[in-house]
């Protein structure tokens, strides 16, 4: 016979026993978002100081990826306050700043990015939103202010991706650094979720050009919806040419994301057995189908492969590419999260 | 000054008098503890051992849950190193009970991080902790580790004991003697 460990606990704490469940849908849907506006603002920042200051076009990755950035961060933020507790004490997080924690970290870099995406988003807004500047005249006094000093757009597009990278990484040090979850106890977080939020970056940007192709390659159900769209802000096409360096782009994120998990997995299954059984849980536990359907094969895997595909030109350019990484990249928040909640350091019960 | 708490495993018999303590105390709410009863049995049988703890907030001295905090709400107080919750400064952002490897906090159905406080606001006035002033095995001793003269350090001085986790790196601050 074995010898045995039973171990009874008498408290029932709400959220915390039998096992922990302390963050719903909330905070992975605001790391999701945080993931994925770090992103944009990488690629708007690469695409602001890579081309011409001085040349003027709608551009899908310094205009539409901008505005679209501000408006998923607000709505990241609004997910992270409805999971506070304590909602209106949420002005205290300004009141000091917190060096040991990272979520204090965070709450100021959330600051810093509205006027950096802001900024990217009018050097170029006229060309983007014609309708707009018309009624609001000062939005092009910017843009020409802007575009006329070259300093102000390499500043610009700097300050994006330097912003971007610690927005990236913060939401996954937010994780890793909570040493009593095993599974987070990583420092393989903070870059995995910086590409993962590249790579749906990436896949949005690429999925919007392909919604605006030319008509006779647009996917039939994308016409009332932008005939919509292009009435109300007399739009001008965008960049689509930039298409397939997006998806190509958007591979190499996915690529580094996968080797990425990889890594994640084979430090935690060489380590102790506390983080071999959190790795197990991704592996074969009760996460493995979401873990090996959703995120790797849907998320990453067949993704990559239409991408290929795409990038050789044996199909066209889908939004499918699109909509399964940007899937696979909330699956992954939602099952890291709940996964980690689920990894302790209780005692290990043979 | 260094507040520490000393457990007798021999003399713990679970009767959850500690619990009831806390609970009448501090006003902590139904459905909520601030410290509980646990117990392990090991070995083969017929030569079973079981060994039965009060536990609570661990009052570490390297606290992951002060660390993480993004308000300051959670700090360790001057007096004795207590770790304790300002509730008016806590959002309930709960990054606190995630870093908890003792699983020791929860939030109190007003929204703010909850955990034991070593019953500090009786300490400053001379008393002892509630749970241990009503142990009725006596298995509960609390005092200053500073003090080489105090019960607890001649406690640890004199019989083997051990901490919970310390693998985790939180060096906590309730000994429990075997």
């Amino acid at each position: 016979m074995c010898p045995m460990i039973e171990f009874t606990n008498f408290r029932h704490n709400p959220g915390i026993d039998p096992a922990m469940h302390i963050w719903g849908w909330e905070i992975p849907v605001y790391l999701f978002l945080g993931g994925l506006v770090a992103g944009l603002m990488i690629l708007a920042g690469f695409r602001l100081l890579i081309m011409r200051p001085n040349e003027r076009q709608a551009m899908v990755c310094c205009t539409v990826g901008p505005l679209l950035g501000l408006a998923l961060l607000s709505v990241g933020m609004l997910t992270l306050f409805l999971d506070l507790e304590h909602k209106l004490y949420v002005w205290r997080l300004y009141l000091t700043f917190e060096p040991t924690s990272p979520m204090s970290w965070g709450s100021w870099i959330l600051l810093l990015v509205y006027p950096a995406l802001l900024a990217n988003a009018l050097a170029h807004l006229p060309e983007a939103l014609p309708v707009v500047a018309r009624r609001l005249p000062v939005l092009v006094t910017i843009s020409d202010y802007m575009l006329a000093r070259p300093r102000i757009v390499i500043s610009t597009g700097l300050a994006n991706i330097g912003i971007g990278v610690a927005l990236g990484i913060y939401t996954g040090i937010l994780l890793g650094a909570l040493g009593a979850r095993p599974l987070w106890s990583s420092a393989v977080l903070g870059p995995l979720f910086l590409f993962s939020g590249l790579s749906t970056a990436a896949a949005l940007l690429h999925g919007i050009l392909v919604l605006t192709t030319p008509d006779a390659e647009r996917p039939e159900f994308a016409d009332f919806l932008l005939s919509m769209l292009s009435r109300w802000s007399q739009a001008r096409p965008l960049d689509t040419r930039i298409a397939p360096t997006l998806a190509q782009a958007d591979n190499s994120f996915l690529t580094i994301e996968l080797a990425l998990l990889g890594l994640l997995l084979i430090g935690h299954l060489s380590s102790t057995a506390v983080h071999q059984q959190a790795a197990w849980l991704l592996l074969t536990g009760p996460y493995a189908a979401v873990f090996w359907v959703g995120v790797i094969g849907l998320g990453i895997l067949i993704p990559l492969s239409l991408q290929h595909l795409e990038l050789q030109h044996r199909i066209r350019h889908t939004i499918a590419p699109a909509i399964l990484v940007l899937t696979g990249g909330l699956v992954l928040r939602f099952v890291l999260v709940a996964a980690g909640q689920a990894s302790h350091w209780a005692p290990m019960l043979d | 000054m260094r507040y520490i708490m000393v457990i007798d495993t021999k003399r713990c018999v679970g009767c959850m008098d500690c619990v009831v303590a806390c609970k009448t105390e501090n006003n902590v709410p139904e459905g909520y503890n601030r410290d509980w009863i646990t117990e392990t049995v090991r070995g083969e049988f017929p030569t079973l051992q079981m060994e039965i703890r009060t536990e609570r907030c661990n009052h570490c001295d390297h606290p992951p849950c002060v660390h993480c905090c993004p308000t300051g709400a959670s700090h360790v107080h001057d007096r004795g190193g207590v770790v304790l919750v300002t509730k008016d400064e806590c959002i309930g952002c709960k990054a606190c009970l995630a870093a908890c490897p003792y699983d020791a906090r929860f939030i109190h159905p007003d929204g703010y991080a909850d955990k034991c406080t070593f019953c500090l606001h009786r300490v400053e006035k001379g008393q002892l902790p509630a749970c241990v002033s009503v142990c009725p095995t006596h298995c509960m001793h609390f005092g200053d580790a500073d003090d080489p003269l105090s019960d607890v350090s001649r406690l640890l001085a004199s019989r083997p004991h051990h901490t919970l986790l310390p693998e985790a790196g939180t060096r906590p601050r309730i000994y429990y003697l075997t």
